[in-house]
């Protein structure tokens, strides 16, 4: 169980995807101009990670290593292929706000990495729960990083959620200031770089403080 | 586990990658063969649907009781053909839509429908895809702007040829705060459309012979 609770933690946190493997920064960087995009593409990718790491991970006895890459890549970039005309034909109203990203998690490296660098070495249900945790994380990355962008850049939060999630979610948009001129920048690639430096940063001030205060304990532990 | 099936000897041999990565190719290659059998007639249907809607933006429903998106006409206008898709009440043409693209601020094409009446006044204009600067030149979208509703109306004689420019240009259209370009290529486009149905307003309309393919 303890394992579990590892993986996840690694997944949202640790070894975050985008905050400490910086790795998925090309999708990153085109679809989180919104919060909403940033969760539909999280969502997405979320799914194809956790179809990925599973066959990765049953197949992995049979993979000879010489054509492992070749392998994830095939297998990848058919999960990709199957999800997107599954989405387009069954889900055409999800399929017009994501249609654009969904090819786009082929080249997110964080699938490749996932499959080499964990699916490839253990059971099916670590892998499953791995791929689970790495996509919740790089959701959450994508959502916050959109969110910022979208506050600065428009004023707005979540704006055309029930596009995505329903009209169930209309309370999540959200107007902050009404006739706000707009901060271009935040909407441009650009911004995201900006976000994500002053994300990246924060996240270490926290690591940095969590880590003095596990120091300090120790050392009164070790007085008593 | 299922990899003990596998004689060790069978993994050593040095055809065993090629045959590994060939297997996977072709499984996978059968399982997207088979997902496209089983999703293209739906994905086929979700695009029919789609046009219907966008050729309902541009057209009202009261101008028509056929079918316009299986009622067209191609034409050769320049090096390309535009496909014209009629609407008919009674059996006459009483409006025809077709898309018509402009280059967009950066690099990616502005693509748009446009409806028009028979005597040539714009029932509608849309903008489907453009890659326009996001919260400046995206206000060509009728979500976040009613800027292209102005065009609905207008005809190539109202305003007078001179008019069909932006206000900065000296015409009567509005540009917005911080995109010229945007808005004045969308202008030009739709007054080119406008010409493509005055110049083959008869083909269009079915009321002469030739360029029929309905």
């Amino acid at each position: 169980m303890n394992d579990y609770r590892g993986i996840f933690a690694d997944g949202l946190w640790h070894n975050n995807m985008v905050f400490a493997q910086m790795l998925a920064l090309c999708p990153l960087m085109a679809v989180t101009s919104t919060a909403t995009n940033g969760l539909g593409m999280g969502l997405a990718t979320t799914a194809v990670l956790l179809a990925s790491n599973t066959v990765v991970a049953s197949l992995r006895n049979w993979i000879a290593p010489e054509v492992r890459i070749p392998v994830f890549v095939l297998l990848i970039a058919s999960l990709v292929t199957l999800a997107d005309m599954a989405i387009n034909a069954w889900l055409h109203e999800l399929y017009k706000v994501l249609g654009l990203f969904i090819p786009l998690i082929v080249v997110n490296c964080g699938v490749l990495g996932r499959a080499e660098s964990f699916a490839s070495k253990n059971p099916v249900p670590a892998a499953a729960a791995d791929g689970l945790a790495m996509g919740l994380g790089l959701t959450l990355a994508l959502v916050l990083i959109g969110a910022c962008r979208e506050i600065l850049g428009s004023a707005t939060l979540f704006s055309h959620a029930s596009l995505l999630l329903g009209s169930s979610f209309t309370f999540l948009e959200t107007t902050l200031i009404e006739d706000y001129h707009g901060f271009l920048l935040m909407l441009l690639p650009p911004g995201g770089f900006l976000v994500l430096g002053f994300l990246l940063a924060g996240k270490r001030v926290i690591e940095r403080m969590t880590e003095q205060r596990e120091v300090k304990e120790e050392f009164h532990c070790s007085v008593q | 586990m299922i990899s003990h099936w596998l004689k060790p000897e069978i993994r050593q041999s040095s055809g065993y990658p090629i045959l590994l990565l060939g297997g996977v190719a072709l499984l996978v290659s059968m399982a997207i063969g088979i997902a496209n059998l089983g999703t293209h007639a739906d994905i086929a249907q979700r695009q029919l649907e789609d046009l219907q809607a966008t050729l309902r933006q541009v057209v009202p429903a009261e101008y028509y009781d056929n079918d316009p998106v299986r009622d067209t006409v191609t034409v050769q206008e320049g090096d390309h053909s535009v496909r014209v898709y009629r609407a008919r009440r009674k059996g006459q043409v009483q409006a025809v839509s077709f898309r018509t693209t402009a280059p967009g601020y950066g690099s990616t094409e502005m693509v748009m429908v446009i409806g028009v009446d028979r005597d040539g006044k714009l029932l509608g204009v849309r903008v489907i895809s453009h890659g326009e600067t996001p919260g400046l030149g995206d206000k060509i979208e009728t979500s976040k702007s009613d800027w292209v509703l102005s065009f609905n109306g207008r005809s190539l004689g109202d305003p007078p040829p001179a008019g069909w420019a932006v206000k900065k240009d000296g015409g009567v259209f509005d540009q917005f705060t911080g995109a010229t370009i945007t808005p004045r290529a969308v202008v030009k486009a739709v007054k080119g459309g406008l010409e493509f149905f005055a110049n083959h307003r008869a083909v269009l309309l079915d009321e002469s012979s030739g360029g029929n393919d309905r």
